[in-house]
């Protein structure tokens, strides 16, 4: 066990090393980031909807963006100089593997979420202070749900035809649930109510969670090995 | 060949029965006194419902079952269903508008049971497209494999967002808890035709795995083709 996660951190500290030496695909993540909540702002009437309706489902939809396009590159970039070969025959289990890539993601989503949250509350003026860290907890338990199948597919779809295409399609029928708690809970949070009263779609989320996780570990070596 | 043809035959037999079910629920069967003529439609939207989501949980097992085993006929099983999964599901969601209309007032509502048969059609789908864009035979049937299971998997998520998150459609009155609550003579009808959907299921499966092994078969023959006559343009230039 401790092997599996020193090994998975392993994994998970080459990806973010290169992330942070290019920057270049987190830059990109940030920028295309900012440019959906400004499309969003021209997508509506100022005058008829007012923000807060739709401030929920605004920032889920960025993020679930956000998140298809950092899951895209996940496996991408192993693809180059046949690096995937490398790490399949170096002496880490699957498990390392999945739970390595599967932090690095995390990593990837949460600094994009972390700079888009801001940019989210400038644009659309949305009172977040008063229930910021359960938003967090909201946006982290919906993240965990989003990465934990999109690494899994982002692994797959790498040796198919159209594999930037194949991501989405495959991916966001399973964003669903998530998404749906992701917004009720983020809808009562900005309108002031307690996260209490979301208790059911915060177990969905983590119910949903912990399902996929398991699921994923179990079925990635599946997908990885020739 | 033998089974695509034995499928085509399956799928006659299924049809014919159809017809059989259209005349029963016409002519023999009473109209429901709410919702009128509407109702008949009922007889073709719930076994196809029933059955677009069976066979996504027989694509999920079947993927199971191939994981561990290996073989081939599993995932060819779990492509002919997913692709009857995919007909039963554009029936559902052809079907339900068609009597939304007159008893709804509108053609589309985000109901639950709506959003979770709309959402089994794009897994279906997202299913076979991974197929199509997967060349190597055996990297087909492992993803096919994990995509199918993780799809029995979400189902019942997807079940219990949408419930949560608002419904207006009828109650079960057959498949509930409680005993059904559905006159007898509308139950024969519908039991009738669950039994020709299920026999139709049979039939689409059939033909689609004796499909794919035609396909097999083709694809190996034109392999051994390319290899003999590879042979013999080497020979000619040594």
């Amino acid at each position: 066990m401790g092997d599996t996660l020193r090994h998975a951190w392993t994994i998970a500290r080459k990806d973010l090393l290169l992330e942070f030496r290019t920057r270049t695909a987190v830059l990109s993540a940030v920028v295309f980031t900012a440019l959906v909540l400004t499309v969003f702002n021209f997508g509506r009437d100022p005058t008829a909807v007012a923000t807060i309706d739709l401030a929920p489902s605004i920032l889920w939809v960025t993020f679930s963006f956000a998140a298809i396009l950092a899951l895209n590159r996940a496996f991408q970039l192993e693809l180059e100089n046949e690096a995937l070969e490398g790490l399949l025959v170096s002496p880490i289990s699957r498990t390392s593997l999945y739970l390595g890539k599967l932090v690095a993601n995390l990593m990837f989503v949460g600094v994009v979420e972390c700079v888009a949250l801001p940019l989210f509350v400038l644009f659309f003026d949305v009172p977040v202070w008063r229930a910021l860290a359960p938003l967090i907890a909201v946006i982290a338990l919906a993240t965990v749900g989003f990465v934990a199948v999109g690494t899994l597919f982002s692994a797959m779809v790498i040796r198919t035809r159209f594999a930037e295409l194949m991501l989405p399609v495959l991916l966001l029928p399973f964003f669903i649930p998530p998404l749906t708690g992701a917004v009720q809970a983020t809808a009562r949070l900005l309108d002031g109510r307690p996260l209490s009263e979301a208790a059911g779609w915060l177990r969905l989320l983590a119910g949903y969670d912990v399902a996929f996780l398991v699921l994923a570990t179990l079925l990635f070596p599946h997908t990885v090995d020739e | 060949m033998r089974l695509a043809r034995a499928g085509r035959w399956v799928t006659l037999v299924g049809l014919l029965l159809l017809a059989g079910v259209y005349l029963r629920a016409l002519a023999f069967t009473p109209i429901e006194r709410s919702q009128g003529p509407a109702q008949k439609i009922f007889y073709l939207h719930m076994p196809a419902a029933v059955w677009a989501e069976l066979a996504m949980g027989l694509v999920g097992l079947a993927g199971v079952f191939y994981l561990f085993l290996k073989d081939p006929r599993l995932d060819r099983f779990a492509a002919a269903s997913a692709e009857a999964g995919t007909v039963f599901a554009a029936i559902v969601l052809t079907t339900g508008p068609i009597w939304g209309k007159p008893i709804w007032g509108t053609w589309w509502t985000w109901d639950a049971r709506l959003t979770l048969t709309l959402l089994l059609f794009f897994l279906y789908m997202g299913y076979l497209l991974l197929r199509s864009a997967t060349p190597d035979p055996e990297l087909r049937a492992r993803y096919s494999a994990v995509l199918g299971i993780c799809g029995l998997v979400l189902v019942p998520f997807i079940h219990l967002s949408t419930v949560m998150f608002r419904t207006l459609h009828p109650a079960p009155i057959v498949l509930k808890p409680s005993p059904p609550s559905l006159p007898g003579s509308m139950l024969i009808t519908l039991l009738f035709s669950f039994g020709v959907f299920t026999l139709l299921y049979i039939g689409f499966v059939m033909q689609v795995y004796g499909l794919s092994l035609l396909q097999e078969e083709l694809a190996a023959r034109e392999r051994a083709a390319a290899v003999a006559r590879g042979r013999g343009e080497g020979g000619d230039d040594a």
